[in-house]
């Protein structure tokens, strides 16, 4: 890149927004059809879950390169913020936001922090018990004694039980949805593309950030209501 | 029209500076609303105050010198339309006006509702030309084929006025809009090609210099520019950048 390093520009920290932002966008959409598969199948989702769990490639390869997306992505976020926020030293005593931007939009932080704050609760629900049974207690058959099959399904089940873990969940997917009805576009524009086919596109992000979030949505209240 | 003016005062780049509160009466819906700032300052100096000092100078919409940011919009409610051509009419008898200058880093206040837009200039310095050798033989213009399409696009660009309503709209008084509108005046024609790596990478590189925000895409610069200068700009800017950034030499 240019002069002084490759981030030092405002236009090439939006660019790393934009690529670690639709590496997250794949994700999703991964992780969502894996899970669909709970309310579908339960023997493909544990055989999944297990392949996932114990895939060498998944467990050392894909799984640090999304810790990693994860952290850029919001250590970014606030280093934009800050420096956006002191672009403007002294503030509007009337600032009419809403005339000219959408709510999302002018707050991609708020949004992004809510996403956030989910991870940590998601973290702790899933993944800690996770490494704890695989690297702590060096079980990776992925069953529990005394029952038949894998255990991923019966897990999750009992997860959702708990209402107001659901409710968290529901509310969490609805910001993470605000934050992609802004963010799939804006991901496009940073990387200058802006053309013939942004009409569709943005119809299509819309789309997107309404169906992703609705589908973790119906899962978790499916396997609530299901139990 | 009787209105309830609040209009920020400051004395220097230094002072701190407030919103002062003057009624005003007999407004004719019909004025400008430099006109009737105009007569709010005939009413100061009639009361032996100091009247308050606004940037304003063609008065056509053409110059981009009028940069007033009213009730929380760069040149207030209307749109396409820099302050100069707002007129009264878009205000109702009674209303309390908010009246303040553009703020961002990159525009310090000079007094009361002048800023000092220099950053724009400097913006340009570093590259917003086109280098022409003018040893009297110059190439006739029209000698150069250009599609229809790309020269309504680079004129399009070129109406930019620099007024840096789009830096006073955005969350992040970020620059991108006015700095896109330069870089692709340029870039889409035959002339700017030759310069345009370094145009565009000497260019994001003051910006940035000077404080502006970094872009969120949330397309306020866009709405509020009076000349209707649109996020393709940006885009194409972030091509260029991005184009000039992995095959520049320097
Ligand atoms: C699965 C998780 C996430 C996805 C899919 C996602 C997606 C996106 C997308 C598509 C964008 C637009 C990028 C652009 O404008 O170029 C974006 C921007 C942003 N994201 Fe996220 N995001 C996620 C998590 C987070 C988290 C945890 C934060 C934490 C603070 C965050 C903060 C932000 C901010 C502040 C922006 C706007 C940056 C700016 O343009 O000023 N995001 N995100
Ligand atoms: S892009 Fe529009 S708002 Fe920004 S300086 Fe140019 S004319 Fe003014
Ligand atoms: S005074 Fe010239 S554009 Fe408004």
């Amino acid at each position: 890149m240019s002069k002084s390093g490759p981030l030092s520009s405002s236009i090439a920290r939006k660019m790393a927004m934009a690529l670690s932002a639709f590496f997250l966008m794949f994700f999703l959409l991964q992780h969502l059809t894996i899970n669909m598969t709970s309310v579908i199948d339960g023997d493909t989702f544990n055989d999944l879950s297990q392949f996932m769990g114990t895939n060498f490639l998944v467990q050392y390869i894909l799984q640090p390169v999304l810790l990693l997306g994860v952290v850029f992505h919001f250590v970014i976020g606030f280093v934009l913020e800050l420096k956006n926020r002191s672009a403007r030293d002294v503030r509007y005593v009337k600032y009419k936001g809403a005339a000219s931007a959408t709510w999302m939009s002018r707050n991609m932080i708020l949004t992004g922090l809510v996403i956030l704050a989910f991870m940590g609760l998601h973290f702790y629900d899933f993944w800690i018990p996770e490494l704890k049974t695989k690297f702590i207690d060096g079980d990776w058959s992925g069953m529990v004694a005394g029952e038949e099959g894998y255990r991923y399904l019966t897990e999750l089940k009992h997860k959702f039980e708990n209402p107001v873990r659901v409710g968290i969940y529901v509310v969490s997917f609805i910001l993470l949805g605000l934050h992609l009805a802004h963010g799939f576009n804006s991901a496009f524009q940073s990387m200058g593309a802006n053309n013939k086919y942004t009409k569709g596109l943005k119809k299509f992000g819309i789309a997107f950030s309404v169906l992703i979030p609705l589908g973790f949505i119906f899962i978790a209240l499916f396997h609530h209501f299901n139990h | 029209m009787k209105l309830t003016l609040k209009v920020w005062r400051q004395k220097s780049a230094n002072d701190k500076g407030k919103i002062e509160t003057y009624p005003i009466d007999n407004i004719s819906e019909h004025m400008s609303f430099l006109e009737m700032m105009d007569v709010l300052n005939e009413q100061l100096i009639t009361e032996g105050k100091i009247p308050v000092s606004f940037d304003h100078d063609c008065r056509e919409g053409i110059c981009g010198m009028c940069s007033m940011h009213i009730n929380g919009e760069p040149h207030g409610p209307d749109r396409g339309v820099a302050t100069c051509q707002l007129h009264m009419r878009k205000f109702k008898d009674g209303d309390t006006i908010y009246i303040e200058p553009f703020r961002a880093k990159g525009f310090p206040i000079i007094k009361d509702l002048v800023v000092d837009r220099s950053a724009f200039d400097r913006i340009q310095h570093a590259g917003g030309f086109v280098s022409v050798n003018t040893s009297g033989n110059t190439q006739d213009a029209n000698a150069l084929p250009i599609p229809k399409a790309d020269a309504d696009t680079a004129f399009d660009s070129a109406t930019c006025i620099g007024c840096g309503a789009c830096v006073a709209a955005c969350k992040n008084a970020s620059a991108m809009l006015f700095v896109s509108a330069k870089v692709s005046q340029f870039s889409l024609l035959p002339q700017g090609k030759v310069e345009a790596k370094r145009r565009v990478l000497h260019m994001v590189e003051q910006m940035d210099k000077e404080g502006f925000g970094n872009c969120t895409n949330t397309g306020a610069c866009e709405v509020e520019c009076p000349k209707g200068i649109s996020l393709e700009n940006i885009a194409r800017m972030n091509r260029e950048y991005l184009k000039a950034s992995v095959s520049s030499s320097k």
